[in-house]
This record gives structure tokens, sequence and C-alpha cells, in this order.
């Protein structure tokens, strides 16, 4: 066992892991952090994406221990606010309002290369939609309403830029904060 | 899928990384941006004893100049690649290279010292070290030593790099004014290996073509030199003509495989192809 410390969502953690367990598996096992999921299993679906020190990543090719001193953002984390006040950042509600998922299983990973690539290139065109979401595979949707919901996205974004609620949540920090599965 | 327990460690300096190497036991696996290691890990392809995880030796990582060459850290990612001034001026045909590889993400991990070192004949950067005969630099117990290109890559997935060394870094020519390059891919979907791909790096001077340097990607077991078309394109005047009797002799000496994306006659025919439109490309046709 290794001992970690990661940020994630905005919460402090101090784990033993195993040098082997995948960023994936800590995030759902241990901290209970299911919004980011397991799709292929192989590094080519980007369902499992997250943010390693705010650059996307697929976090099934990545192992927990190397997060280590980083700050995790995940899907859970990127919204504001709790509960029912809480406010959807402007890609997940664009994906919502575009009609950008079907199933919804790509979507958590979908929103966070979105995310990514819209702090790169604000303004993208379908094109750069396109090849910047090359590495997340939806089986539903064709991809359309989807370019159509980063797209939408990016124009609220760049609207209003003062006040976008960033892919960064607020800082809540809790070093012992809740687990789902007991320490070994 | 979950890999096999191994010990791990973790070095922040080569010195470090070199030590942990040594005291890794029977079989210890370097771990660069992990985005082909993981994977095969994850499949129990691979259950090493020890993983060395170089992600946080940063004298490993950044791109430097060194008079006519540009040095190049073996854990400088691909993202940091295509965001790099000096490979923006003088590296073309690695960035457009490393455009084509995996997708964003996989783009942030893996590096370009990792994609060498693994030599995965479908990996579009090695065909690209060869082309431009980069020098490796490689670290060992006993010191440095610096293995040309041509020696590198030496069967499938399969190094000239010895048992306790490390890749270092990787010296290329700086290509600069009258230096066209082209980097043409083949394969089915986005993010997924090339089928053949063309790595292609020609000077002119002025109608002329006054040499030119063509790697293959996928076309045998390791990366291969287009030497025949190579050869036929020196001092010939630049035409669409020229070029397309030049690539016709693209695939001489080459072993590509059969396999579920293509068979090997098929891929000798894409390799000239692609080496036409590569060229001609890379000549300003």
């Amino acid at each position: 066992m290794t001992q970690i410390n990661v940020r994630v969502d905005g919460a402090s953690y101090t784990d033993d892991v195993e040098p082997r367990t995948l960023l994936v598996h800590y995030l759902r096992e241990q901290l209970g952090k299911v919004g980011t999921v397991v799709g292929c299993d192989t590094s080519n679906c980007g369902a499992c994406t997250v943010h390693l020190d705010g650059q996307a990543v697929k976090s099934c090719t990545v192992f927990a221990v190397q997060a280590d001193g980083c700050q995790v953002t995940t899907i859970e984390g990127v919204a504001t606010g709790e509960g029912e006040s809480a406010t959807l950042h402007p890609v997940q509600r664009a994906f919502h309002e575009m009609h950008g998922l079907q199933c919804g299983f790509c979507t958590p990973g979908m929103i966070m290369a979105s995310i990514d690539l819209l702090k790169e290139n604000p303004d993208p065109s379908d094109e750069e939609v396109r090849e910047g979401i090359e590495g997340n595979l939806c089986r539903c949707t064709g991809y359309q309403n989807i370019v159509r919901a980063v797209r939408q996205a990016a124009a609220e974004m760049s609207g209003k830029a003062a006040d976008d609620p960033q892919a960064e949540p607020a800082a809540v920090d809790t070093a012992a904060a809740d687990h789902v599965a007991a320490q070994a | 899928m979950i890999p096999a327990p191994f010990a791990y460690a973790r070095p922040s300096t080569i010195e470090e990384a070199l030590q942990a190497i040594a005291d890794g036991g029977e079989d210890v696996k370097v771990l660069a941006g992990g985005q082909s290691l993981i994977p095969v890990m994850r499949l129990r392809l691979a259950a090493p004893e020890t993983l060395v995880d170089l992600t946080r030796v940063a004298e490993l990582r950044g791109v430097r100049e060194d008079g006519d060459m540009l040095v190049i850290g073996a854990m400088t990612t691909h993202a940091d690649v295509l965001t790099d001034p000096l490979l923006a001026q003088y590296g073309q045909l690695i960035v457009q290279a490393t455009e084509t590889v995996a997708d964003r993400q996989v783009r942030r991990r893996g590096t370009f010292g990792g994609a060498l070192a693994h030599a995965d004949p479908a990996g579009d950067l090695p065909a690209v070290a060869l082309a431009l005969d980069a020098e490796f630099v490689l670290a060992g117990p006993g010191g440095r030593r610096t293995v040309p290109a041509a020696e590198f890559f030496v069967d499938y997935l399969t190094t000239a790099l010895e048992e306790g060394e490390l890749l270092v870094e990787i010296r290329v020519p700086k290509l600069g004014e009258g230096w066209g390059v082209r980097y043409e891919k083949f394969n089915r979907v986005v993010q997924a290996w090339s089928i053949v791909a063309v790595a292609a790096a020609v000077r002119r001077e002025g109608g002329r073509i006054a040499e030119a340097r063509i790697g293959l990607t996928n076309m045998g077991p390791t990366p291969l030199r287009a030497s025949a078309t190579e050869a036929a394109l020196v001092g010939v005047d630049v035409s669409l003509e020229t070029v397309t009797a030049a690539a016709a002799q693209a695939a001489e000496g080459t072993s590509p495989s059969n396999d579920l994306n293509a068979q090997a006659d098929y891929r000798q025919h894409l390799a000239q192809v692609l080496t036409r439109r590569a060229v001609a490309a890379a000549a300003g046709l």
C-alpha cells in the first residue's frame, strides 16, 4: 500500500492504495465518485475522462498513485452549489438542452473532454469540436447533437466569461471527506 | 481489468531512476506516459515486478536547442510537443505526426520518448525519428551512450536499450530554410493506429530536390526508410511526374504484415500512394 494525498472535486483525501489501483477505480470504489464511469477499459472510449491538474486524461489509464499531490476534477465537481440549488456547468446544461445524449453513458467523459477543449479553444468550429472529442466514443447519437451542445456551451461561456463557473469546483477543505469503502 | 501487483518507484532525478531500475529486480518496466504500458498491464500481457514511474523526473521533460540540433527530453508529452515554440519552428515533421497520435487525453499523458522506446511499428513517431536520423541518448549505470535511429529500432517492439538503461533524450536536426515536410497517415478511424503512414522531409534548391528523407510507418517490424525513393528524388526537377515515378519505388525492401486491417500487398500499394502525396506536399506541389 502507498499513501496518497489527492484533492478531488475540492475535497482533500488521504488514502492508502495499491500501486496497481487505477485512478478510475479509486474514484469510484474508494471515494464513491460513481459519476465517472468505466466504458471500454481499453483506453479507447473516453467515458472515464477526468481532469488531472486541469488536463483531461483517461482515468482508466492512470494509476491512482500517480495522482498523489494532484487535483482531480470529475463530472461530479463541475456544477456549482449543491442539490436543488445547484447550477449546472454550461457544458452540462448545453448537453441537456441540445439533446447531446441518449443513454448517457459516454456523457461524463464527453463533458470533461469538452470542457478541456473549450479551455484551449473557446470558440471551436464543428470540425474542431469533432477533433477535440475524438477520444470519446458515443454509440447512440451519431455526435451531431454533441457537437451542437459543445458549440452552444462555447457561445454561452464566451458571452458571460466574467462569472463563468469554471471546471474547477469551489474548494471544500475537508481533510476527512466521506468514503464509501472502509480503509483496509 | 486490473493489473497484477507490482512494486512502485517514483524517482525525481535520472540518477534516482537508474538506481530504482538497478534495484527493481528481474523484471523492471519503466513507466513514461503509460498510454501503451498500462493497457498492456491491464490485459496482463505484461506483469512487471517493479514499475519505475518517470512522471516526476522534471529534467527529462522539455525541448532545447543545441547548435543545429533540437534536444527533446524523453518525457516531453505529445501535448507539450504540439505547443513547443522550437518544434513549431524547426520540428514541423514531428509536430504533424504527433497531431495524429491517438486523441487529446492520450496526448496529455503519452510522451515522445515513451512512444519511441515502445517501438510499435504502427506508432507514428519511430518513422519520423528514423527519417530525421535522430540520435538517441541512453543513460545507464556505466554512463551515457548515443545510438543513431538506424540502430535504435532493432525488431518488433525491440530497441537497442539494454537492461538497466533509460532513454534520456532524443536529438534531431533542425529543419529550417528550404525544407518542406509532410506526415501522411492512413487509418480506418480517427485515434486508430496507422495502417501505413509516410514521413517525408524534402529540401529544395530552386526547382530541384537537393535532399529527401522518407520514413515508413508499419511497413515491417521496425520503421523503415524508403531509400530507393530518396535516391531517385535527389537532383530531379520538382514535378508531379518525377515525384510519382520516385514514389513507385517506396515499397522496395519492405516486409509489411497481413492483419485484420490490411494485407501486405495493399500496404505496399498504400506506401507508394502515401509517399507520392507526402513528397509532393513536402516539395510544395
